[in-house]
């Protein structure tokens, strides 16, 4: 067992991808010699050569409208997206064209393109670099979307979206890619659609997915001494949603607080919180609650703590949602 | 990349500013013209310099820096009427001192105070622009809306427009779509890239395998290859290229060929990628030492006069310095500010819950 980063476990996930499959190809801006602006795909064009790894011109709608052509050629692109703000020019590539393919051809045309995506905020970074897209993806009928949130999901969700055939939209919390943990490389992983209980408690579940998991770890943790008892459940794929275990959860803690850094309107929580009340509307003690970032653009990075969802805001709803 | 040794480029200071003449271009200039171009020169590295020693101590999150560029940025900037109107990308340090705008705003942005920092429409400067080459769009809007007005024609009251972009963003489809409009609406504007041979780590290679000049005759416009590293070259090319546009002949890509001497931002390591030797060669053409050699050979300067220069360009640091770290966190509650024209019902009762729930912690506690 090794000690690993987020980044370096990505790294290692798409070398092991790699190794197995001899058409999986990694694309993308800045990827090759340098290894991409995190490092995830740091020595693999050394070790795979230029024509599996490979830098492509400056352009998200070349990059995916290629990897759409690689697919039907037999490839299985993994495409990096440099930043959450920059996928926006390969949206029509991704929406119109690779979501649907499979269903346009009856099933006859298959489409095993991994877009990764750096996403979320908290590094302090320029305008463009700390936004939330997952919505308008998971919004895609066609399209799956997916996001880690520790090193060891990293190494293997990334090498299960690269063994699907269907499109998926793979999304990295940037914030969390220098975090550490034990990964066995020799275990066996969880379903890459199942959502997973990382925390067990009794009064409440805090939603959550990607960089927020630790936030509401932490503030599980920090509720403990209050005398709450949180679960805290990892969604782990965004589009298809494991509501299974979801409502098992929700209906043991009786209240649902969901968490993301995404603006509330129309977003994860809106349809978190639709199907619960669908489900288990006599069975809840409470309205399912939001914490997520505001209804604004994504702020200058001085106001970006503020902005953020954080542990004080996580408990000050858990409060409300416990005192109904 | 290797350039062709047949590759045309307009240069009108030689690297040991040796002057020079080009049978399309040229410039004739005073010598306090010719001064103040290198007393800009040396002012615009200076707030690079400091920026990213700012970068350096904490006091800016990212620096984007012109290092090596300022003679293409200076040359072109200075080319601009005042009715003129300038479409930036993150890099243009040196245009936004040609255009008056306060370096503090710049420094603003990379401090993370704010996303804007000065009236476009005032400055006749747009925002700087991070998603790649979204703004040549906005600059050939505007260059169609100047036509629309009856805008061009005069050689001296005629509006033209000019939009900046790199060698990288050459690869873009919406700059690609920004020459199909300039040209079949035949709008006045400038497409000026400077191909500094890198876009992060990639080089010129991996986005054309065609000189990038040569790309606008496919488009139906002219293309013209300058020598970014001289700042009269720079100039002359520009205002040519703004002068056919106001009168009505269209647009012009001009490649400015220069290079980034600098690393992309201050996050980036560019010895993961390129030689040292390249960098070696490319400080020979330094645009402030080829300027400085000309005004000595000219006779036109003295030590006082580089003196003063010097004395400006501290005194500029130490303004630049003070207005960083003296420049005010935005108070948070403004991120809801001009989200709209008119501020919707979710939104203001967002910020009043925002600022009671820190209210609360000012009180001690919530
Ligand atoms: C649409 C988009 N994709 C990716 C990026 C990330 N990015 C920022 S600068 C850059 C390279 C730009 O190179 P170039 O156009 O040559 O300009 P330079 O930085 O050299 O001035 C990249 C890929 C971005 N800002 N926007
Ligand atoms: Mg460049």
């Amino acid at each position: 067992m090794a000690q690993l980063t987020m980044a370096k476990a990505l790294n290692e996930g798409l070398r092991a991808a790699m190794d197995r499959d001899d058409k999986v190809v990694l694309m993308g801006e800045d990827i090759g010699r340098l290894g991409g602006v995190f490092r995830v795909t740091d020595g693999l064009q050394k070790d795979f050569g230029e024509e599996r790894v490979f830098d492509t011109p400056l352009a998200e709608s070349g990059i995916v409208g290629t990897a759409i052509g690689l697919a039907m050629r037999g490839y299985r692109p993994v495409c990096e997206i440099q930043f959450d703000g920059f996928v926006f020019p390969a949206y029509d590539q991704i929406v119109s064209q690779l979501a649907k393919m499979h269903a346009r051809s009856r099933g006859l045309v298959k489409m095993p393109v991994v877009i990764r995506i750096p996403f979320g905020g908290g590094i302090g970074a320029v305008e463009h670099h700390s936004e939330s897209p997952e919505a308008y993806f998971a919004h895609t009928p066609g399209l799956k979307v997916v996001a880690c949130s520790n090193p060891v999901d990293a190494y293997f969700m990334v090498q299960q979206a690269i063994a699907s055939d269907d499109p998926i939209v793979f999304l990295e919390p940037k914030r969390r890619y220098w975090e550490k943990a034990e990964v066995d490389t020799t275990g066996t992983p969880d379903p890459l659609w199942g959502a997973r209980v990382v925390r067990r408690g009794t009064d409440l579940t805090l939603i959550a997915y990607g960089p927020m998991v630790k936030t509401c770890l932490d503030a599980a943790s920090a509720a403990e001494e209050d005398g709450r008892d949180l679960e805290v459940l990892d969604l782990r794929s965004l589009s298809p949603l494991d509501f299974p275990t979801v409502f098992e959860s929700v209906r043991r803690t009786r209240r649902a607080v969901v968490v993301h850094e995404a603006s509330s309107s129309v977003g994860l929580g809106a349809e978190i919180a639709a199907r619960l009340s669908e489900q288990l509307y006599y069975e809840m003690e409470a309205p399912v609650l939001r914490v997520t970032g505001y209804n604004t653009p994504y702020p200058p990075s001085r106001m970006e703590e503020e902005f953020l969802p954080d542990l004080d805001r996580v408990l000050h709803v858990v409060d409300t949602a416990l005192r109904y | 990349m290797t350039v062709p040794e047949a590759t045309p480029l307009v240069q009108l200071l030689t690297p040991e500013g040796e002057r020079v003449h080009h049978p399309d271009y040229d410039v004739e200039l005073t010598d306090e013209e010719y001064r103040s171009f290198y007393r800009d020169l040396v002012l615009v590295r200076r707030i690079d310099v400091e920026a990213t020693a700012l970068q350096r101590q904490g006091e800016l999150g990212i620096w984007a820096a012109l290092l090596g560029q300022e003679a293409a940025q200076v040359g072109s900037g200075r080319a601009l009427r005042p009715q003129d109107f300038a479409f930036p990308t993150y890099r243009e340090h040196g245009v936004a001192w040609c255009r008056e705008v306060d370096p503090l705003h710049l420094l603003s942005l990379f401090r993370g105070v704010s996303n804007g920092g000065w009236d476009p429409q005032d400055k006749r400067f747009n925002l700087y622009t991070i998603v790649i080459v979204s703004q040549t769009l906005h600059a050939t809007g505007y260059a169609m809306g100047i036509t629309k007005d009856g805008a061009v024609g005069d050689p001296d009251t005629g509006e033209a427009v000019i939009a900046y972009f790199g060698d990288g963003a050459s690869s873009q489809g919406d700059v690609n779509e920004a020459f199909v409009w300039a040209s079949v609406y035949n709008s006045p504007i400038v497409f000026f890239c400077q191909n500094n041979q890198w876009g992060i780590s990639t080089p010129t290679a991996t986005q054309s395998r065609i000189p990038l000049y040569k790309r606008a005759e496919g488009f139906g416009f002219p293309g013209v290859r300058v020598d970014g590293n001289d700042v009269l070259a720079s100039y002359a090319v520009t205002r040519a290229a703004l002068d056919s546009a106001r009168t009505g002949q269209g647009p012009t890509l001009i490649e400015a060929f220069t290079y980034r001497m600098g690393a992309h931002t201050t996050s980036d390591d560019p010895t993961r990628y390129r030689l040292a030797s390249e960098l070696e060669a490319w400080k020979l053409k330094d645009p402030l030492e080829r300027m400085k050699s000309f005004l000595y050979k000219q006779q036109i300067v003295d030590s006082a006069f580089f003196e003063k220069v010097e004395a400006d360009a501290d005194e500029l640091a130490a303004r630049i310095r003070k207005g960083c770290l003296e420049m005010p966190d935005p108070d948070p509650v403004t991120m809801f500010d001009y989200v709209y024209d008119e501020m919707t019902p979710l939104l203001a009762e967002e910020r009043a819950a925002f600022a009671t729930y820190h209210a609360g912690f000012a009180g001690g506690g919530h």
